[in-house]
């Protein structure tokens, strides 16, 4: 079974975690096009390669970060998410 | 008797002797014998029939891969199926037989199938019987005619645990580069873990013993250091089965399945001696060297008192040396080479020294059996030419070479690649982590395993930060262990590739000739590969006829990946205990004793309605609803979703999440909101009150609590809102107190003052009801003066009895969770889930009041302006079916029946029901915006009969909605 590492309770079995969706930028509601917008809620980048992702450790609720590689599933390192970061 | 003398560190125990019947006979062998050595050890040379043709067969591994020597074992009252007889120990009363035969072994009946083999060339079956009218007919005669052990149908359910292991270093194997890991590892400090799935540790150290003179003696040396040493501990008879992410490996040990997480992994699991392809090379009595010697040294038997051994490698004039030790005697030895390697020369000479006969260059032609059918002579010929020869024998030891044991490292994602030194895979490049050493490595030499395992340990203890030095070295074989193309075609055929599924050379050639010449393909037409050894003895010299037949290298074909598990595994290891929690209320045991039919609502179980005697379902659950109505009744609602948030941005919070406005909700006030996501579409709906400026206590939905809470949390991180989120689901009960005399039986409970004025509907208040501190909430969802009690979960049983025993003039009523869904009904109230799915927006609920779109954000908002400028899909409307009397008709529209506009499908049912308030059938649907501006629906109905209904505005009772803001009649 894979191991995550949570930034709050370190190294855990993946059991521990669910997945909570790429981190994307959301447009800004109030100037951006229907279509864009509608791109942004429907579709989503399928591409394998190194994403960051939100992932939340369930018995603690610590929501984070992980940086992972989806073409080889390998977590490259995980950290709290900090408002205003590039993502 | 086959019997030997004592042989020194035999696992026999021949002061304890066993007895067992196989076949029906009874037969005799001691204790620590496998049931095959025990047989072979009393002449038994036949233990099994072949899988289609039902030839006979004998020993081929003796080492656990010996498919064709399944047993089915009757012993203390169970029937056993597929033990394979060449590892299992042989226990007294047990009472065997050869699976898959007809009449027994020795007479089965279906070995005619043997004769009719020129008939059912490769892919028959594909091509003869998929006609789809005879195809029953087929599957039957083959479900019966093939097959291997019986599945004992009236066994007990066996509890099988799971153990679970920790290490720094786990090691795969116990032979000599096993054992010199373990300790190299262990002497730096790790704490090591060795695996071995034989009863014993030591390996080939302890079986291959010719011609190294103290080879033995070294390895019991070796197992005496790793048994004393403090940070070794070994698990012997288990198996390491798969290999999972970051260092998890599932173990099989005899009892339960063993996880084991190690920070590193040590891959010496060795190599499969592989079978040379010649006619008859299925003949009882031809086997592989190894399997010859595993007899000899672990049981003391001998299968045949005189052999020929077949060879193209050191191992076996290694193992002719080992006959002639034990008195066997050995009648030459046939090199497939045309000269012996350098390794190989000493152990030549001395083989020769003793005169037997060696004769270099040659090829094997046919086994061949004596009219009673067991191996009577080896057939064979010089490659140089010439006619060919015939050697009497019993027995043929065939050591033409290795594949290695490298599914653990294929499942690790190991990168393999043959190397034609040793004319086998061998991994080149290894995940973090992972380490191979020995024959799996292509080591085969007994110091240079020693070595490869002493590196390795080392390696993997190094990078895990222990001492030592992580040196990458491994020694090249000066002789190559394997032959490249042991396979030798004959015109008639029956040279089989494949124990287990019986598959022949021509077999795979066919198949490439019809185009399935990829690995993969060929496999699956052929079978080849695919029976219970899963290709530990095959799947190498199919790739070499692959390679031959396409003329390519055996590199650019690449090998398939055994997937986990690669040895089969009882199912009882892998079946688990079923573990679906159900979650109670704190108010379970009160409902039990009120006579609650449950039913579950998300995990958790709650009242339907309350059993009375003699009242049937329908009528109860209507008294109920008239009892609300009229009086007052009681429901538990502790499954709701109960969150506290608190903070400066607490509001901001619920601004975004929700469609309702929260900014200027008054402190002591509680508002309605609807949740949606990005898209638009209705996810959840709950109750919000302000507790105080940066606090709101809020409800969730039952089945959706804990996903939305989690949710919250993410969302509350990324937008950097200061707040923190509690979830009190489980800390607070709650109940709803409803109906005209709602306040009259709270009032003397609680020290909240409940005048009208003081306690408006749709306020919240904070106070003490009985002994419990609570939180109150005037609420409408079933359309009567109401209050939602919160409460600490461990008091609520206690307020709940005082409330129902307060006054014998007024019953309060306990309802279910039906009557609950009809009074809503009756009011219009929406059940997210219910009367909303997956693809139903905010827009089509006819809820505008509650969605503030005029706000400067909420989750959906945006969506919502692009859905607002398209035509509406569906909308959700009300309608009513005439006056009815109580109970069912089959002619009263159900949940989900199809609303019809014309021929057209034009929407569907989501909640109706008879009301008793209304003694009519009243009910909700989305349908189409045509249908909804009309003035009737067709519903069609259970049957196919189509029902008109008239739609009807909601709320169906007390539109104005009066009875829920009831002032104080005092």
């Amino acid at each position: 079974m894979k191991i995550m590492t949570c930034p709050v309770n370190g190294p855990r079995a993946i059991s521990e975690f669910v997945y909570g969706g790429e981190l994307r930028n959301t447009p800004d509601p109030n100037t951006v096009d229907d279509v864009p917008w509608s791109d942004y809620v429907f579709n989503r980048d399928s591409t394998p390669g190194v994403k960051l992702e939100w992932w939340c450790h369930t018995p603690s609720g610590v929501w984070f970060i992980a940086e992972r590689d989806t073409a080889t599933d390998t977590i490259q390192r995980t950290f709290l998410f900090q408002a205003g970061q590039p993502s | 008797m086959s019997r030997l003398p004592a042989v020194q560190g035999e696992l026999i125990d021949r002061s304890a002797p066993v007895e067992f019947t196989f076949e029906g006979n009874r037969f005799r062998g001691y204790r620590g014998d496998t049931i095959t050595s025990a047989l072979i050890g009393s002449g038994v040379r036949i233990l099994g029939r072949s899988f289609k043709y039902h030839r006979v067969r004998g020993v081929l591994s003796a080492g656990g891969h010996d498919v064709n020597a399944m047993m089915q074992v009757h012993c203390a009252g169970r029937s056993i199926p597929n033990m394979r007889a060449d590892i299992v120990q042989v226990e007294e009363g047990w009472d065997i037989a050869a699976v898959n035969t007809r009449g027994g072994l020795v007479r089965d009946r279906l070995a005619f199938l043997n004769r009719l083999a020129p008939f059912l060339p490769v892919g028959f079956y594909y091509k003869a019987f998929h006609s789809r009218r005879w195809f029953p007919r087929w599957e039957r005669m083959f479900r019966s005619l093939t097959g291997l052990g019986e599945v004992d149908l009236t066994a007990s359910a066996l509890s099988t645990p799971k153990r679970y292991d920790f290490c720094d270093v786990l090691v795969v194997g116990g032979g000599p580069s096993g054992l010199a890991a373990a300790l190299a590892a262990a002497n730096e400090g790790a704490a090591v873990l060795l695996v071995d799935e034989n009863i014993a540790l030591g390996g080939s150290g302890l079986y291959a013993r010719g011609g190294v003179a103290g080879l033995a003696d070294r390895t019991v040396g070796l197992i005496a250091e790793v048994r004393g040493h403090p940070r070794i501990r070994v698990l012997t008879n288990t198996f390491a089965a798969g290999y999972y992410a970051d260092h998890w490996v599932a173990a099989v040990a005899p009892e339960c399945l063993v996880k084991i997480r190690a920070r590193s992994v040590i891959v010496a699991q060795g190599a499969y001696e592989q079978p040379a392809v010649f006619r008859g090379n299925d003949l009882p009595g031809v086997m592989l060297a190894s399997a010859a010697q595993r007899l000899i040294y672990r049981y003391a038997v001998c299968d045949g008192r005189r052999v020929a051994v077949l060879t193209a490698n050191v191992q076996g004039y290694a193992a002719a040396l080992d006959a002639m030790a034990h008195g066997i005697e050995v009648a030459a030895v046939l090199d497939l080479r045309p000269h012996p390697g350098v390794v190989s020369q000493p152990l030549a000479d001395k083989v020769a020294g003793q005169g037997i006969p060696i004769h270099f260059g040659v090829r094997p032609i046919e086994a061949i059996a004596t009219r009673s059918g067991e191996l009577g002579e080896l057939e064979f010929e010089s490659t140089a030419g010439g006619a060919s020869r015939r050697v009497e024998v019993e027995g043929v030891w065939m050591s033409v070479g290795f594949a290695p044991a490298s599914a653990l490292l294929h499942q690790a994602n190991a990168r393999m690649r043959y190397e034609r030194a040793v004319e086998q895979f061998v991994p080149f490049a290894l995940p973090a982590g992972i380490h191979a050493c020995g024959k799996v490595n292509g080591v085969y030499s007994f110091e240079a395993r020693l070595a490869d395992g002493r590196h390795a340990g080392q390696r993997s203890a190094a990078a895990l930060g222990f001492s030592g030095e992580g040196a990458h070295r491994r020694d090249l074989e000066s002789e190559c262990p394997t032959h490249p193309y042991p396979i030798f075609p004959h015109p008639g055929g029956k040279e089989f590739v494949d124990f287990d599924e019986d598959v022949q050379i021509k077999d795979l050639v066919n198949a490439c000739q019809e185009g399935f010449d990829s690995s993969e393909l060929l496999k699956r037409f052929s079978t080849v590969g695919m029976g219970p050894s899963q290709g530990k003895h095959s799947n190498m010299n199919s790739l070499r006829i692959l390679a031959e037949v396409r003329g390519e290298s055996i590199d650019t074909l690449g090998t398939t990946t055994a997937r986990p598990m690669f040895h089969p595994v009882p199912l009882a290891h892998l079946a688990g205990r079923r573990f679906s929690p159900e979650r109670r209320t704190a108010l379970d045991a009160t409902h039990a004793r009120l006579g609650a039919v449950w039913m579950s609502a998300g995990n958790w179980r709650r009242p339907e309605y309350y059993e009375v005697a003699g009242k049937s379902r329908d009528n109860t659950i209507a008294d109920e609803v008239r009892a609300v109505r009229s009086g007052v009744g009681i429901i538990d609602v502790g499954t709701l979703g109960k969150v506290e948030i608190r903070g400066p941005d607490a509001a901001e919070f619920l601004e975004r999440i929700y469609t309702a406005r929260f900014a200027k909700l008054g402190v002591g006030m509680t508002r309605y909101g609807i949740l949606l996501d990005e898209t638009g579409i209705v996810v959840d709906d709950g109750v919000i009150a302000r507790l105080g400026p940066e606090c709101f206590y809020f409800t969730t939905t039952t089945g959706n609590s804990t996903t939305l809470f989690r949710e919250f949390g993410r969302l509350a991180s990324w937008w950097g809102l200061r707040v923190g989120l509690v979830n009190l689901t489980g800390h607070y009960a709650a109940f709803n107190l409803a109906g005209p005399l709602a306040r009259a039986v709270l009032r003397p409970h609680t020290d909240i003052d409940l005048a009208e004025q003081a306690f408006p509907y749709l306020a919240v208040r904070q106070g003490m009801i009985a002994d419990a501190p609570c939180r109150m909430m005037r609420v409408g969802f079933v359309g009567e003066l109401g209050y939602e009690i919160h409460l600490p979960a461990s008091q609520a049983a206690d307020v709940w009895r005082a409330l129902l025993a307060h006054d014998s003039r007024i019953r309060v009523a306990p309802f279910g969770v039906e009557a609950q869904r009809m009074l809503r009904l009756e009011k219009g109230h929406i059940i997210v889930g219910q009367d909303t799915d997956g693809v139903t927006n905010a827009l089509e609920l006819n809820m505008a009041w509650a969605l503030k779109m005029d706000k400067p954000f909420f989750v959906g908002q945006r969506s919502l302006r692009i859905l607002e400028k398209m035509p509406r899909r569906q909308t959700l409307i009300g309608f009513t079916l005439p006056p009815s009397p109580a109970g069912q008709s089959a002619r009263r529209p159900k949940e989900c029946h199809l609303v019809l506009d014309g021929d057209q499908i034009a929407g569907r049912v989501t909640s109706v029901g008879w009301s008793p308030t209304l003694e009519r059938c009243i009910g909700l649907a989305l349908v189409t915006p045509r249908v909804a501006s009309g003035t009737h629906l067709c519903i069609r109905t259970d049957g196919g009969a189509n029902i008109t209904a008239a739609v009807a505005q909601t709320p169906f009772y007390d539109p104005r909605s009066e009875r829920q803001r009831q002032p104080d009649p005092t």
